[in-house]
């Protein structure tokens, strides 16, 4: 398998050539406005001639496209929403604690029907259709094209967000249906806010699938595309394009993955120092710990499994009080190569210490010789002490952890630490996104309640549909593994109730991967 | 009478949830409901239990079920208005005024969101001062007061009005089978009081207790300062342990979560360890093999940093954490009060020793 992996990230766009698990080559070429451009000119780097251009398997790229237009208000589409759980919820409707700019900007009409379930399957109220149909018609006369879905306990039983999408579909010829139990699991606001923010970026998603399809052409590239997800998997183009909310968190979990690939360790503390901050992550059986509570996207409230991450001004750019001993967390940024003191800047930054320590070699020496060593220790004293404070808060029992240093600020990371029993640096670790990118597998994941089982059939039932879920989504059966098994008891539910989320990962499928290069992208609605 | 703020209403989720001693449930879908009354101009009023008349009818007023059908069901304000509706129609009298059986955790709000619909006031008391699991664990079943008539509702249109019980354990009883057959998630208007029993029985001031909790940590989470030290200072209260939580284990028995978690000490605590164990809401602390806190003392688990409190439902491995304990409502210390909500109600054999006898 040879594979590019490409990690688009604010600053920097990382590529990488692996070639039967090896990292042939990584590259950094600045990131560009225009998506295609970059991501062209980061292949064009990875300096494949052209008889090898067409022996690669697969294209994987993570992007910071989407969550950054959820931050930024920027390229989105206004949404219609259709809950389906009248006679309940009514009181806090679609877009209930949304930050209002937003809010205006996505909100195309809310509409409540009666309909859904109850805990236990049973029906919550009759579906209903005349009140759908009459909906549907109102969506298509405000010439609304993208729908969010969302009925009770959809997590449960997604039959009537799929009655109503088949209702939208034969009223509105080219309408993208979002179905809200596909985004998420129990809880209807946050499953809602999830489903929401994806109908929102479809229109974008799809534009910038496109984009990279098109640097895949210029330069002569043949090979599949697949989109990182953000528990470290990936998925086909056509589906990151329906679903492009999986895609928010790319570049730290990529770092993370690659730094465990890297490694070979899939026990570890991550710690990716980039350019303005440093990320914190947990590896636990090779995958990136993740948050198990609310996570805020744009102000927006969600329950989106994303990394368990601390982050902290830190990073190679980060401006240098050389009077007070500080650094961070304000930082030069993309500014690095002009403004840092060796680069013939004025700005006294964290590469400027590494070089007077003689850490790295970059730029001018001499413009840090006035730099004296007291000062350079104090500054690498205090990185030190910021770097085992949080290397603390993401250990989960007092034992030593081993550390992982990767990214282009991974210079700033001692050899001895506090609590750390070892420090790990790896080949490439300045380009670990992009390898986590180009090694990534595919996901299946179940989130549901069970009952009347004993615990051990309630998991292995929820395997059997994560198995499943994960071969539909290209995986290949023989390799599929279990990554993650969590059941939790519920309190009040009669017949031995509990909530079981399985996630099992497997190697992409190879006859997906010509199956897919054959294809044109479609981008289809959601069914 | 005092209006309360918008500023009041969210302190009063901080605090709310910091006396639900990890049950409860979370306040967060209540407070929505009344940030958006508050939106459009209503406002409540909370009245002392000593402003009431000794003939006043009271309503008092939770929303029973599991905390994982909530999160799809949300909380609707019309329907525990509802709730209080049908026991008027049942009893033939309006009341004069609302008030929750339940400071902790998203109880502690609902009497406000009826109180918006039914243009009454909230009493400022309840009748546990804190959360608890069972009907029976209430200062009016220490009082021995009658435990009926209830009213069950669900939106649905069905509404249920238990006439009678020969006791709080069978009220306890027959509304949780209600409570399942209704989809786990009801409103309920419970054993209504009168003035004079407000006054004797109920736990006064809880509510303004809340909302001074709420401030304290809401103050200094602004400032920059220890939220944990301005909860101890506005409320008295015991630290106990601070460290990170290293085990949680939880099954569900007889439609309770019960289980217990293992924090491993930090700082000051380091080399020691604590468990904590639950039934919906943090029950005794034990170190050493010795049980060292326990019901009816608060035993409230919170976030290190930010000062929220953590729910025994959602609390997981390697949170930092810090366990403190807020003293009980005296109606609980009597022999009776121990019966009711000491440990051996837990079904613990100890005996109760308050940490703030030493």
């Amino acid at each position: 398998m040879r594979r590019i992996g490409i990690d688009v990230g604010g600053t920097n766009t990382d590529a990488v050539l692996i070639d039967d698990g090896k990292v042939v080559q990584g590259v950094k070429v600045a990131t560009t406005a225009d998506v295609t451009s970059g991501v062209a000119a980061a292949i064009e780097a990875l300096d494949l001639s052209a008889n090898l251009t067409a022996g690669i398997d697969a294209l994987m790229i993570g992007t910071t496209h989407f969550i950054n237009a959820v931050v930024q208000r920027r390229h989105l589409t206004k949404v219609a929403v259709i809950r389906i759980a009248l006679p309940a919820t009514s009181s806090l409707p679609p877009f209930t604690d949304w930050p209002a700019g937003l809010a205006e900007l996505a909100n195309g009409g809310v509409w409540q029907i009666e309909g859904g379930h109850d805990y236990d399957g049973r029906r919550f109220a009759t579906l209903d259709i005349a009140a759908a149909r009459q909906t549907a018609r109102e969506i298509s006369n405000r010439g609304l094209k993208y729908v969010v879905v969302n009925a009770l306990f959809s997590p449960l039983d997604p039959s009537d967000e799929k009655a109503v999408a088949a209702i939208l579909r034969e009223e509105i010829p080219d309408v993208s249906v979002t179905c809200a139990h596909l985004l998420g699991g129990i809880g209807l606001l946050e499953r809602e806010n999830a489903a929401i923010l994806n109908a929102s970026l479809i229109a974008l998603a799809e534009e910038t699938i496109t984009a990279f399809e098109h640097a895949k052409s210029r330069v002569g590239l043949n090979a599949p595309l697949f989109v990182t997800q953000n528990d470290g998997t990936v998925a086909e183009a056509s589906r990151a394009a329906a679903y492009p909310v999986f895609s928010f968190a790319s570049g730290a979990t990529n770092s993370m993955r690659g730094a465990a690939y890297l490694s070979g360790l899939k026990e570890a503390v991550v710690v990716d120092v980039g350019g303005t901050t440093a990320d914190f992550g947990h590896l636990r059986n090779g995958f990136p710990r993740e948050a198990n509570a609310v996570v805020h996207i744009g102000g927006v409230r969600t329950l989106f499994r994303m990394p368990d991450l601390v982050s902290i001004g830190l990073g190679g750019g980060s401006h240098v009080d050389l009077d007070g001993g500080t650094i961070g967390p304000l930082s030069v940024g993309y500014r690095l190569s002009k403004e840092a003191l060796v680069f013939g800047g004025n700005s006294v930054t964290a590469t400027d210490i590494g070089v007077a320590a003689g850490l790295i070699d970059l730029g001018d020496r001499k413009r840090v010789a006035h730099i004296t060593a007291d000062e350079v220790s104090g500054i690498l004293r205090r990185c030190k002490e910021m770097l085992e404070e949080n290397v603390d808060r993401m250990k989960t029992s007092a034992e030593d952890v081993t550390l992982i240093a990767v990214g282009g600020g991974a210079f700033l990371v001692p050899e001895e630490l506090q609590g750390v029993g070892r420090v790990v640096r790896v080949q490439h670790g300045g380009c670990a996104n992009a390898v986590g990118a180009a090694i990534a597998q595919v996901s299946g994941e179940v989130d549901q309640v069970f009952q009347g089982l004993t615990r051990d059939e309630a998991v292995a039932s929820a395997r059997k549909l994560a198995d499943t879920r994960a071969v539909e989504a290209g995986a290949e059966s023989a390799s599929l593994a279990l990554v993650e098994a969590e059941d939790t008891p519920i309190a009040y539910l009669p017949g031995n109730a509990m909530r079981v989320r399985v996630k099992v990962v497997g190697d992409i499928r190879s006859t997906r991967i010509e199956k897919a290069a054959k294809e044109k992208v479609a981008c289809q609605s959601v069914s | 009478m005092r209006q309360l703020s918008p500023e009041d209403i969210e302190a009063l989720s901080v605090g709310a949830w910091i006396l639900g001693t990890g049950g409860g449930g979370s306040p967060y879908h209540a407070l929505l409901n009344l940030r958006r009354f508050y939106n459009d101009g209503v406002r409540i009023n909370l009245i002392d239990p000593d402003e009431l008349h000794d003939d006043d009818a009271v309503a008092v007023v939770s929303v029973m079920g599991a905390p994982l059908v909530f999160q799809e069901r949300l909380v609707d304000s019309r329907l525990i208005a509802r709730a209080v509706s049908a026991m008027e129609e049942h009893l033939g009298r309006k009341f004069r005024a609302v008030m929750p059986v339940e400071i902790g955790g998203g109880n502690g709000m609902q009497s406000l969101l009826a109180a918006v619909h039914l243009k009454i006031p909230v009493v400022d008391a309840d009748a546990m001062g804190r959360a608890y699991p069972e009907a029976q664990m209430t200062s009016f079943a220490v009082g021995n007061l009658a435990p009926y008539p209830l009213t069950s509702i669900d939106p649905r249109g069905n509404e249920a009005i238990v006439g009678k019980t020969p006791s709080w354990k069978w009220m306890e009883r027959v509304s949780r089978k209600l409570c399942t057959e209704f989809g786990s998630i009801v409103a309920t208007c419970k054993a209504p009081r009168t003035g004079a029993e407000v006054k004797k029985w109920a736990i006064p001031r809880t509510t303004s207790k809340a909302i001074n909790l709420g401030r304290a940590v809401v103050e200094a989470n602004r400032q920059h300062a220890d939220p944990i030290a301005a909860i101890l200072k506005a409320e008295s209260g015991k630290l106990l342990f601070s460290g990170k939580v290293v085990e949680v284990e939880r099954r569900t028995t007889e439609g309770f979560l019960r289980g217990r978690t293992v924090i491993e000490g930090l700082g000051g605590n380091h080399g020691s360890q604590i468990r904590i164990d639950f039934q919906n809401e943090w029950i005794v602390v034990w170190r050493d093999g010795q049980a060292v806190v326990s019901t009816p003392d608060l035993i409230c688990v919170l976030d290190s940093e930010s000062g929220e409190a953590i729910g025994t439902e959602t609390i997981r491995y390697g949170q930092r954490t810090t366990v403190i304990a807020l003293p009980a409502a005296p109606v609980f210390l009597s022999p009776r009060g121990l019966d009711h909500v000491g440990p051996r109600a837990f079904g613990y054999d100890i005996d109760f020793k308050s940490v703030f006898c030493s």
